[in-house]
């Protein structure tokens, strides 16, 4: 099954001149594939991800989640799409400072609202264990290492079951060994969990690594 | 619903109580502002209600009596002919006419029955002199049934000595006013002797003394048993000059005032005509009360939206990531608007317990006057009302000054905030 289809993606900015980031734009990715995508700076690979986030809806062309049609619909309606469907990672970790570890990854599935406060909370003592830092659950966010924040925010990303995984240079602001970890991750949730990956990065070795690799030049995918 | 309301509460109350002292001076605005609001209400409604009470408490809502006046229609005006004449008469004078309300006793006992009528007193107005030695002084006595006056009319809180009860007691006894008593240097349980117009003399016994705070009436002014009143001016138990109605609703006294009028063709006066500056001074001065406090609330709305808009730019991340994860704007607008109300809310409550406070400080402050013998302390009016509207109009006011910086962060866009580090 395709998870993520994108059907000529275009898209141009007008500000501050006229110019296209992103031009006809095709491809898909599959159920437990994990795919990354490379380009200089410049290329159009992070506007893409945001397009494909359903965050930027100002675009042409036609973007399907799970086969069914997600362009043109409301706002509200996209929310609650990222919510149940897309979990996120960013460079930076983006966790909210003041709340606790353990609630930050609890905060997505209390916004689905279908289970019940307790089995959220052990969800997230779950997630947390998946990723070897149950012991910092209770600390608030932004006392622990960089390293560790990236792993939260994987849980949380994890948190409702998402049917993919999108990473915008996840790895970006992480020294080896702690990419290296993060990158594990990835690889079990993949292999084991049959999540789809789809993450933008700088890091050929972290590229090389994934099943495949989307090079992008000037707008365009380039094979 | 409920429960996705309370996720978005506690993220509102986890951003407040992160910056404890921020949060605790933007209530604070709101504190100051609806403080101010409940004191200047309480006091300057407690001091209205003393000086309507001074004036209004005591003046029948209708007054009725007869006017001395000419007759309206003259003759000649009833002459149908002489279409192209001009009518002229010289020198109207008013005509005899008696004092005494015509069938007074029927008219009171019709009022009596009225649904709109609390209570229809009679009253004996009579001119009278009072006697000490030679001299002979000026003044009014007014025959009463007094319990029934002291019931209506709170006569018994200008009874400075004895009471309203030792006059029903005694026939011949009299409430004198105090002015009169200093004048003639007579003192309770005295006599004194009055003369009517016509030279008749009336020993009586006083039993009160009467003090309305204003000179002009304590000076002349004295209250007897209509009994008496009737026998000093040599007349009959239906001899009655003046009646006093007082209504359940004061605000029909206008209407109802040229009913009877029309009705029993009587003068009738309504209080709002007969004291029509008192009803402007306390709009002024509840007008003067509204004008501060709004002021006050404006200034702390400023400070709430100030606060707010700054902890936007400082939450511009927490915003991409909850939108980013799934929240939509309206959310966000949600969380941002609800905590401006929880400062509104703590803020409002404060104020009505710090306005409470000074209003009690203020209740127990000494205030003592001449004019107002029976007043010991300042008046404070504790009307629920005020505080009902004190709590809202704070609700009202920080949802406003809440609102421009929610809707701005709904509208944030959070590929904006994620790529522009």
């Amino acid at each position: 099954m395709k998870i993520l289809e994108a059907l000529n993606i275009s898209k141009s900015f007008k500000k501050p001149i006229e110019f296209q980031a992103l031009k006809d734009v095709s491809f898909s990715i599959d159920k437990g594939e994990f795919v990354s995508i490379m380009g200089k700076s410049g290329c159009g690979k992070s506007t893409l991800l945001y397009i494909l986030s359903t965050m930027d809806t100002d675009y042409e062309g036609k973007l399907y989640l799970e086969e069914h049609l997600i362009t043109g619909q409301t706002s509200n309606q996209l929310a609650r799409l990222r919510n149940e469907k897309i979990g996120f990672v960013f460079q930076f970790h983006y966790l909210l400072a003041e709340f606790t570890v353990l609630e930050n990854v609890m905060l997505p599935a209390k916004k689905l609202g279908i289970k019940s406060l307790e089995e959220i909370e052990a969800d997230a003592m779950h997630k947390l264990t998946l990723l070897g830092i149950q012991d910092q659950a209770l600390k608030n966010s932004n006392r622990i290492s960089g390293g560790q924040k990236q792993r939260v925010a994987i849980a949380r990303a994890l948190i409702n079951n998402p049917s993919i995984i999108m990473g915008d240079e996840p790895t970006g602001n992480l020294d080896s060994k702690n990419a290296d970890t993060v990158f594990s991750i990835f690889k079990e949730l993949s292999e084991e969990e049959h999540l789809s990956l789809l993450v933008v990065t700088h890091d050929q070795d972290f590229a090389n690594r994934t099943d495949r690799i989307i090079h992008m030049e000037d707008g365009r995918i380039k094979d | 619903m409920m429960k996705k309301l309370r996720i978005l509460l506690s993220i509102s109350r986890t951003h407040l109580s992160s910056r404890k002292k921020q949060s605790l001076i933007a209530a604070l605005g709101v504190t100051f502002g609806i403080g101010t609001y409940i004191i200047m209400m309480g006091f300057m409604n407690g001091l209205n209600g003393l000086l309507d009470g001074l004036i209004l408490n005591r003046t029948p809502h209708i007054h009725l009596y007869n006017e001395v006046e000419p007759t309206r229609v003259q003759p000649i005006d009833m002459w149908q002919g002489g279409e192209n004449a001009i009518k002229v008469v010289n020198s109207i004078k008013p005509k005899l006419n008696q004092t005494r309300i015509h069938n007074a006793l029927p008219l009171i006992s019709y009022l009596d029955k009225q649904k709109y009528v609390r209570g229809a007193t009679p009253q004996v107005k009579a001119q009278a002199f009072y006697l000490a030695g030679s001299t002979q002084l000026n003044g009014m006595l007014i025959g009463v049934d007094i319990m029934q006056e002291a019931e209506l009319y709170n006569l018994n809180e200008y009874i400075t000595e004895g009471q309203a009860l030792d006059l029903a007691k005694n026939e011949n006894g009299i409430i004198i006013g105090a002015g009169v008593a200093k004048k003639i240097a007579v003192k309770l349980g005295d006599i004194v002797q009055v003369s009517s117009a016509k030279g008749e003399i009336m020993p009586l016994k006083i039993v009160g003394l009467y003090q309305s705070g204003l000179s002009d009436i304590d000076n002349v002014q004295s209250y007897i048993n209509i009994k008496a009143a009737q026998r000093l001016m040599g007349e009959k138990d239906n001899f009655i000059t003046d009646i006093n109605i007082k209504l359940y609703e004061i605000e029909r006294a206008p209407k109802l005032a040229e009913e009877l009028a029309d009705l029993f063709n009587v003068a009738a006066v309504s209080i709002q005509s007969a004291n029509a500056q008192f009803e402007t001074g306390s709009t002024v001065r509840t007008l003067i009360s509204y004008a501060v406090s709004i002021t006050l609330l404006i200034v702390a709305g400023f400070g709430i939206y100030n606060i707010l808009n700054m902890l936007i730019y400082e939450k511009m991340n927490d915003i991409a990531i909850l939108k980013a994860t799934g929240f939509s704007g309206k959310d966000v607008k949600i969380i941002f608007i609800s905590q401006a109300m929880i400062i509104g809310l703590i803020g409002g409550i404060l104020g009505l317990l710090l306005g409470y406070g000074v209003c009690v400080i203020i209740d127990n402050t000494p205030f003592v006057t001449p004019a107002l013998p029976t007043i010991k302390t300042y008046p404070v009016e504790y009307a629920p009302k005020y505080y009902i509207i004190g709590i809202v109009f704070a609700m009202l006011s920080t949802f406003f000054a809440g609102y421009l910086p929610a809707r701005r962060a709904e509208r944030i866009d959070p590929v904006d905030i994620i790529r522009g580090q």
